[in-house]
């Protein structure tokens, strides 16, 4: 749990980020990560979470851009911040690990090689320290024979192996917080396993916070302390992992439990949600869900829905709240 | 819609009786040739593999990356030909169908595959109707008026609206109806055979059950034999009749979905498990109670149990790839202390 009289390691308020022609794609999000926490961003594609992790990093695509908002980084401000500037925090503040592992790697250098390179470039080790810590560090993440992996190349290992080397080179220089972003989707769910356990161990012994954007709810769960639920753009509701998927507030959090899976394997009517999410930048006075919702009534299109606090560090934005305090899930 | 009627056993599954439209015994391929005087060596994409699917039945392949999924379906449409072992189907013999009667065979569209990603699968310059009658323009057996009602029977089948779908091309719709649109361009030639191939691993959740729907309607309304083939369980739940589980170009386990994965019986199945995210806290095995010690023993390069380096339960037996043996619940299983493991779990974290 986070240490309350600590700030937290990232704090984002009121974040719009739009797309293209001023398509807003992410509509006033707010969350704050504690130290030591781990945080899942929950979404399907098209929901903002990557472009919302991806403003946190510095690295929206050319046609994104941050209409407004703030994010600070440990006391740090980095809204507007110069590209000088991100590149001091990237690496060794902030570390991050996608999705297409062998994309972020040199095909021509070996992997221990990239791992030196960050080791000499920011923390200012020597040849020889920092490839004694390199080594360590392959050897901290599981990889077997890490002598051998230092001398590799990116297409000599599996796809687990490299990504376990990325998560090698974020974590070298000791970041407050480690941003995964689909780091586990392509990988085979035996590896998807041991690199969650990994992520958790490392969050432990480097007293690392992590934020872990994912589609998939079943991956926070086995994860993640507190959950943050996006849906076309928004946070709909947010909470302590365990509270929100034993009690979900939110009919879309309740719409993802009842998709997802449950871990048995009888023969079965499956759940649908019914409909599509709306377009990107869809213009929609009231709740964004509320075509899909079928507690939908006039009251939850016809104005804005905002993020009402139900104490204890949840939250949800629904109109009908109240109505479907004990609904059947 | 109208099998359905003519085929009421299906609803509870197909039951054993009823004779396989596929049977694949002892099937092994190599992409690489074997050498002379060796066994498959380190080319065996698949190794000794059988499996059987009955008209109306759905049955998942589970398994890693590498592991001989994929293979399997493209020795069953003859893209590949087996080193050994025998494919029938419908009672045929696959492997003396040459040349023409091979060409012949594909064209009629008995067997049909779908693939992972339909954007990159689907041509993108072509409009639904014509993407869905393709199939039908190559099997050649119906006039251009059938033709076009099969196109419009097809997409009513997987749930499109013929009238807003025809004219659109991939690019221009969703993600869902994509592989809906694959789906039914598979289906125009009314096959007795689906090979879905990551079927859903592209989709989010909301598509995802919608697919997976659809494919136990399919095989309801036109007693459709599925195999599906995905690493990744949840691509079978709920829908799936019996599961057969690869690692390393073996079957390693098969048998009924809800015996084989609530209750393993090869320690691999176990692992794959207890490795599946849930959000509901199931009683179940932790992934580090299966993991081996990174310490243990080494193993020879060959004749060793596929799975022995990762086995936690591995012994000296282990040295002799062990034979699928059957077990009680209409299953089979290729380990020497298949079921057996369970009893060796200590419930201490010592591993981890």
């Amino acid at each position: 749990m986070p240490d309350p009289t600590t700030s937290p390691v990232l704090e984002v308020s009121d974040l719009q980020v739009s797309v293209g022609d001023h398509l807003v794609a992410v509509h006033d999000v707010s969350f704050s990560i504690g130290r030591g926490e781990s945080v899942g961003l929950v979404g399907e594609s098209g929901s903002g979470k990557t472009l919302t992790c991806r403003a946190a990093l510095g690295l929206l695509p050319k046609t994104g851009e941050v209409d407004h908002g703030r994010i600070v980084l440990g006391g740090t401000e980095l809204t507007g911040a110069t590209r000088r500037t991100w590149n001091d925090v990237r690496g060794t503040r902030l570390g991050a690990v996608f999705q297409d592992s062998a994309s972020y790697l040199n095909p021509s250098l070996t992997v221990g090689h990239q791992l030196a390179e960050q080791l000499r470039v920011k923390r200012g080790l020597s040849r020889t320290d920092a490839h004694r810590r390199a080594v360590e560090l392959f050897a901290e993440v599981g990889l077997h024979d890490p002598e051998g992996v230092f001398h590799q190349y990116p297409h000599e290992l599996s796809g687990g192996m490299q990504q376990r080397v990325l998560i090698a080179i974020a974590v070298s220089c000791e970041p407050e917080l480690l941003i995964a972003d689909e780091a586990t989707t392509a990988l085979d769910v035996v590896i998807q396993a041991e690199i969650l356990d990994l992520l958790d161990r490392l969050r432990e012994s480097h007293g690392l916070s992590l934020l872990l954007v994912t589609h998939d709810l079943a991956v926070v769960a086995e994860t993640c302390e507190r959950i943050l639920v996006m849906y076309a753009g928004e946070i709909v509701e947010s909470g302590t992992t365990e509270e929100v998927l034993a009690r979900p507030r939110h009919p879309y959090t309740q719409a993802l439990m009842g998709v997802a899976t449950i871990g048995t394997w009888e023969r079965r009517a499956l759940e649908i949600i019914p409909g599509q999410p709306p377009s990107v930048g869809e213009d929609m006075p009231g709740c964004r869900f509320a075509p899909r919702c079928r507690f939908a009534t006039e009251v939850c299109t016809s104005g804005p829905v905002a993020l009402a606090d139900l104490g204890e560090g949840r939250a949800a934005r629904c109109a009908r709240i109240d109505d479907l305090e004990g609904a059947p899930a | 819609m109208t099998t359905t009627q003519e085929r009421p056993d299906v609803d509870d599954g197909p039951e054993a009786r009823v004779a396989p439209l596929l049977r694949v015994t002892d099937l092994s391929v190599s992409y690489v040739p074997p050498k002379k005087g060796t066994s498959l060596g380190t080319g065996a994409a698949l190794t000794e593999a059988s499996l059987e699917v009955r008209p109306g039945e759905i049955v998942g392949i589970v398994g890693e990356t590498g592991s001989g999924k994929t293979t399997l379906a493209r020795a069953t449409v003859g893209l590949v030909r087996p080193v050994a072992g025998r494919i029938e189907f419908a009672g045929q013999d696959m492997g003396a169908l040459r040349g023409r009667a091979l060409r012949e065979f594909r064209r009629s569209g008995q067997v049909q595959l779908v693939f992972q990603d339909p954007l990159r699968s689907l041509d993108p310059d072509l409009t639904v109707a014509a993407l869905v009658r393709e199939p039908l323009d190559i099997a050649g057996t119906l006039s251009r008026a059938e033709r076009h009602e099969r196109v419009v029977e097809s997409l009513r089948l997987v749930g499109l609206d013929p009238d807003a779908m025809l004219d659109r091309r991939p690019r221009q719709l969703s993600g869902g109806q994509r592989q809906r649109v694959s789906l039914a361009r598979a289906i125009s030639t009314r096959p007795q055979l689906l090979f879905c191939d990551e079927p859903v691993s592209a989709l989010d959740v909301s598509n995802r059950n919608l697919v997976l729907s659809l494919l136990d309607r399919l095989r309801r309304d036109l007693g459709l034999a599925v195999v599906i083939i995905a690493h990744d369980l949840r691509s079978l739940a709920g829908i799936a009749d019996r599961v057969a589980v690869f690692y390393r170009s073996r079957v390693v386990e098969q048998g009924p979905i809800q015996a084989v994965l609530e209750r393993p019986a090869h320690p691999y199945t176990g692992l794959l498990t207890a490795s599946a995210p849930s959000v509901t806290h199931v009683d179940r095995l932790r992934p580090d109670q299966l993991r081996p010690d990174p310490e243990a023993r080494s193993w020879p390069a060959h004749g060793v149990c596929v799975f022995a380096a990762r086995c936690r339960f591995a012994h000296d037996a282990c040295t002799d790839q062990p034979a699928p043996v059957r077990l009680a619940d209409d299953r089979e299983a290729a380990c020497h202390v298949a079921g057996e493991w369970r009893a060796l779990i200590t419930d201490s974290k010592e591993a981890s």
